[in-house]
């Protein structure tokens, strides 16, 4: 399935992706309105991990044998058996975190404020990962069985 | 010292409305102007730091930055400038030679805009380029003196080494070290998949590009770094770099911190020693020696390839260039006072050569009143901004134009001339890792190729109103110009008419 | 084929899900001597605390068992099998024939044997129809007395926690949750409790139950007397092999099974809190009663059973678990005495954070993450696949550890999907 792919060596660092995540996961879709007018953010379903010189964001692999589907005391984390996205359900999701403890990427994120588990949908509503979309380097490419190096 | 005469250059106007401090602006900004105010919940500037290179206003992603120039001015003086006070408060502050980059950048003429292109109207039609078909191609190299052909219409003449251009475009000299990997990378990717060629300047050639050698020029400069037999014959071509037009008569300096192990590597010195490029070459002192140098190189690559000259357009450069012919060169680049440059001192940048217009237009002309024309090719360079400007220095007499600064404009440079501090924000002009990484080569290279294209296309639709359809035949025909503004000896250098006649 | 499971919770999920993928034509039957729809056991501390209710328990939607074929024999204990005959013998006589089995009757709480334990208002906690018999029973302002501070009494105490109830603990070890933690990390996660008013008491256990018709107190084997309306016995579980004693079926603790689940006879298999699996990390067999584990093992099991020649690597124990903002993972060795085993650890009293790893031969082999947990999965991959750490052991206790400090080569097969040459 395609998945999100970084270019760790042309990440810039600017956590744009960060950004942009939140504003596709907002109410109003829109950057200023999300941070504006959002008195709670949704939590960004990325990770960003930076070490300089070396800097990258990760997103849900969707495991093909996804731990965390298989692990979810609820029910709430599934893989969906069409599309292979894994998605958590936040009305059964209770953020027990056994996600988190399974996860062998750290790509699940707690969602403190509202005790659920937050992770990357591949912004499955707008059809391609904003976070995508939106870098400004090109380091992160939505592509099908990894990326050549 | 004590109190800083200087006040901040620009100013950094931040539209609170818009910001939503998200600090992409910090993390990309190498000279640090912007931080965040945890007291005040805010991100701030400090002005003084911003050279305007527009990283954080093209990141931006609410548009809430725009950087001006800072209103702050002197009492208005026509002599006494703001740049010429501010020099003068940098110099009293520090004792040292103001360092500049890119090109001279004072408001002298520029001639290309005093310059105006033929069209056909009723006679000799136009042509469509895209109906029918047009040659940009051009082949850079000596030519025989006379051509014969075999009862087949084979060239029965033994030709010398030539470079075939696809279009009269090459990426001119900036070495490994004054600018970035990646630049390097989308440079020589975009020359491979246009069919032309890129320069490595004096720095070397990094081992990652030998693959793409058959499209790239290497230098022979006066510290001969990274030079032996591998990297001459690696190349399609060797030029001998005597000047610069941005610093003539000077020579060069890349600090040792700057020289990383694989710049050290790839310039074949010692990482973290000075490489100090001499102002001349010290075993030239004569057109006698440079043939030496020239003949040598031939040798060394079994006259296989184009050696050139590159020099900076200066006084007498029609007499120099017919030396430069004469000491068996294939072709001769002239770098015009307008030509970039990583580091010079500014006064040098800006106070000392030639435009390039004159140059190559005194050239072409000498060299044809010799008789010589056709044994050595004309690069002109120093500051072509767009295909209009190549059509003219054709016109006048070139074979093919070097760009550079219009190359590192496309690949994102944004002119605020710092070049020099190596904390270049687009990832052009540095060797931090933190900012190379900024320049994905990827992108680059198709933007150098979009470009490129961009301005054939241009140059052909241009040559089809002239009713030409061949680049060649466009060479030297400087029927098709005509002179605005100008006096009547700078219409005689050209060797144009004025518009009208 | 007819393929028998004896359990409903999640091994059976597991392997239903995994046989579906592949066969669509095989009959299953699920029996349970429960009646609900499969729901999730760990949730019903949740349920009791008020955190869940009961239709938000169910582990799968309610069309799981019509969806993929599932024939459901409800509220009838299996009671005995017959391995030569294929036979599962039910409570009121009937009997199911089977071609292959799959045995997931989980585990049952150990019962302690102390006097008065007939006495009502006397629970254990572990399936649903307990925590609903607790939740009816604690009344706000009650006292209610634990026995036992692992996983599942430390899960009733926060339960009846927020129902209001005046809550002891009483352990017999020196700490609570002394499976997974270890002196300094318990004490840091007791601290919350006792914030909270919960009591805790340890080094000593119940000797009697105090009360008549009902519990009214406990007397522990340190004298003291403890008042409480209602008493939690919450010592642990023990595989519940009830329905194989009397068969050949291998038994130590657990049902013996192999790498794919297969227990010791032909076409019978185990999985979960009953079977006893490789644990790699002690490299010897040993019933790890968690959840994940038991969906894993079901699936392998479900795969072995149509002949889909799947093997299990292995398990180790991990947890994740919390109270209210206090929240610890865990897993594998968390607290060795043995000297081969090299300790990174780092507290932050303020934070209270306490990051723990053990360490032998340069693979990790556990770790003890407690409120700073985030990305513990990382560490959870590098046991699983013995990733040798010497090249980032001196940053696992960075707050920002990740990929990033992982040789580059290493991280870029993991999140490039390429294969580690």
């Amino acid at each position: 399935m395609k998945k999100v792919y970084v270019k760790e060596e042309v990440c810039v660092g600017c956590r744009l992706c960060e950004v942009y995540c939140i504003t596709s996961h907002s109410k109003y879709k829109d950057v200023l309105k999300a941070y504006k007018l959002e008195t709670q953010r949704p939590t960004p379903r990325i990770v960003i991990e930076e070490n300089k010189p070396v800097s990258f964001s990760l997103q849900c692999r969707h495991c093909d044998d996804a731990p965390c589907v298989k692990s979810c005391i609820t029910g709430a984390m599934q893989k969906d058996p069409l599309t292979g996205v894994v998605t958590c359900d936040t009305d059964k999701c209770v953020g027990c975190w056994t996600c988190v403890l399974v996860c062998e990427f750290g790509a699940i994120i707690r969602d403190v404020n509202n005790k659920v588990a937050s992770k990357c949908d591949l912004c499955a509503e707008a059809g391609e990962p904003a976070c995508v979309k939106n870098c400004p380097n090109e380091a992160l490419v939505y592509s099908e069985g990894g990326i050549s190096v | 010292m004590s109190l800083s005469y200087l006040t901040p250059e620009f100013k950094v106007l931040r539209d609170y409305d818009k910001c939503i401090n998200c600090k992409v602006c910090m993390r990309q900004c190498s000279f640090e102007v912007h931080s965040y105010d945890e007291h005040l919940d805010k991100m701030i500037s400090n002005d003084m730091n911003c050279v305007n290179c527009q990283r954080c206003v093209v990141l931006c992603p609410t548009q809430a930055l725009t950087i001006i120039k800072h209103p702050q001015t002197f009492k208005e003086h026509a002599n006494w400038t703001y740049d010429a006070i501010r020099d003068i408060y940098r110099q009293a502050e520090t004792g040292g030679v103001l360092l500049s980059s890119m090109g001279n950048d004072r408001p002298y003429p520029v001639y290309w805009d005093k310059i105006v292109i033929n069209a056909s109207q009723v006679t000799n039609p136009s042509i469509d380029p895209l109906r029918e078909p047009m040659e940009l191609r051009v082949y850079i190299g000596r030519k025989p003196d006379k051509i014969e052909i075999d009862e087949n219409l084979n060239v029965k003449t033994k030709m010398p080494p030539q470079l075939k251009l696809e279009t009269p475009i090459m990426f001119s000299a900036m070495s490994y070290g004054s600018i970035s990997y990646n630049a390097h990378a989308a440079l020589a990717r975009a020359a491979e998949e246009l069919g032309i060629l890129y320069n490595t300047g004096e720095g070397g050639l990094h081992k990652d590009f030998r693959k793409y050698g058959k499209n790239t020029i290497v230098q022979v400069a006066s510290g001969r770094f990274g030079v032996d037999r591998e990297y001459l014959n690696t190349a399609a071509a060797i030029e001998i770099k005597i000047g610069q037009g941005a610093k003539p008569g000077i020579g060069g300096h890349l600090p040792g911190e700057k020289v990383s192990e694989d710049i050290s590597a790839t310039r074949m010195i010692p990482p973290g020693s000075d490489a100090i490029s001499p102002a001349p070459h010290h075993d030239i002192y004569s057109i006698e020696d440079l043939a030496q140098l020239i003949y040598s190189l031939k040798e060394a690559t079994d006259y296989q390839k184009p050696v050139g000259v590159k020099i900076a357009a200066v006084n007498n450069v029609a007499a120099i260039a017919s030396g430069i012919a004469r000491a068996g060169a294939d072709y001769i680049a002239i770098d015009g006072f307008r030509g970039g440059t990583g580091a010079a001192p500014k006064r040098i940048r800006d106070n000392v050569g030639i435009p390039i217009e004159f140059a190559i237009a005194a050239v072409d002309a000498r060299l044809r009143s010799e008789g010589i024309r056709h044994t050595i090719s004309l690069v002109a360079a120093g500051s072509i901004r767009n295909s209009a400007d190549i059509v003219k220095a054709i016109a006048l007499g070139a074979d093919a134009v070097y760009i550079a600064t219009a190359a590192l404009i496309a690949l994102g440079c944004h002119m605020c001339q710092k070049c020099h501090t190596g904390k270049c924000n687009w990832g052009i002009a540095t060797q931090d890792p933190n900012l190379v990484k900024r320049l994905n080569p990827e992108i680059g290279y198709k933007r150098l190729v979009n470009l490129v294209q961009a301005w054939s296309h241009e140059i052909k639709e241009m040559l089809g109103g002239m009713g030409i359809n061949d680049i060649e035949s466009l060479k030297g025909n400087r029927l098709m110009l005509r002179g605005i503004g100008m006096t009547q000896k700078e219409l005689d250098i050209l060797g144009i008419l004025a518009a009208g006649e | 084929m007819r393929i028998v499971i004896i359990g409903n919770s999640v091994a059976m999920v597991g392997a239903v899900e995994a046989i579906r993928k592949y066969d669509t034509s095989s009959e299953i039957v699920v029996i349970s001597d429960e009646t609900y729809h499969v729901y999730s056991r760990p949730l019903i501390s949740y349920y009791l605390g008020n955190l869940v209710s009961e239709d938000k328990m169910i582990y799968r939607e309610k069309d799981f068992y019509r969806k993929n074929k599932v024939e459901t024999v409800f509220g009838i204990k299996a009671i005995s099998i017959d391995e030569r005959k294929k036979e599962v013998y039910l409570e009121k006589g009937d009997s199911i024939s089977f071609d292959k089995l799959l045995i997931a009757t989980g585990g049952k709480p150990i019962i302690p044997p102390v006097e008065g334990l007939n006495k009502k208002n006397v629970h254990t906690f572990i399936k649903m129809d307990d925590a609903k018999k607790l939740k009816e029973a604690a009344k706000p302002g009650s006292k209610a007395v634990i026995v036992g501070g692992g996983l599942i009494g430390f899960k009733a105490a926060e339960g009846l926690h927020h129902l209001g109830v005046d809550v002891t603990i009483v352990e017999l070890a020196d700490r609570i949750l002394s499976t997974i933690l270890d002196a300094e990390g318990a004490s840091l996660v007791s601290q919350s409790l006792q914030n909270d008013g919960i009591k805790i008491i340890t080094g000593t256990t119940v000797d009697k139950i105090i009360g008549d018709e009902y519990v009214k107190g406990v007397l522990l084997k340190n004298g003291q007397e403890l008042e409480a309306d209602n008493l939690i016995i919450a010592i642990g579980v023990v595989p519940n092999v009830d329905v194989v004693k009397n068969t050949s079926i291998s038994i130590n603790r657990g049902i013996l099974v192999d790498n794919t689940m297969k227990t010791s006879v032909e076409d019978v298999y185990a999985a979960g809190d009953v079977a006893e699996g490789y644990d790699m990390l002690v490299e010897s067999n040993r019933v790890v009663p968690i959840w994940p584990n038991a969906y894993m093992q079901g699936e392998i099991a479900g795969l072995n059973m149509i002949g889909i020649n799947k093997s299990f690597k292995g398990i180790f124990p991990m947890n994740s678990i919390g109270y209210k903002n206090t929240n610890m993972i865990t897993a594998g060795i968390t607290n060795p005495q043995q000297e081969e085993f090299e300790i990174i650890s780092k507290i932050d009293h303020n934070r209270k954070y306490y990051k723990k790893f053990v360490v032998k031969e340069n693979r990790l082999v556990g770790f003890i993450l407690i409120n700073d947990i985030d990305r513990a999965g990382l560490f959870t991959g590098f046991i699983k696949n013995e990733t040798d750490i010497t090249p980032f052991k001196k940053y696992l206790l960075n707050d920002d550890f990740g990929f990033i400090y992982l040789p580059k080569k290493l991280r870029k097969a993991k999140m490039l999907d390429l294969e580690v040459v």
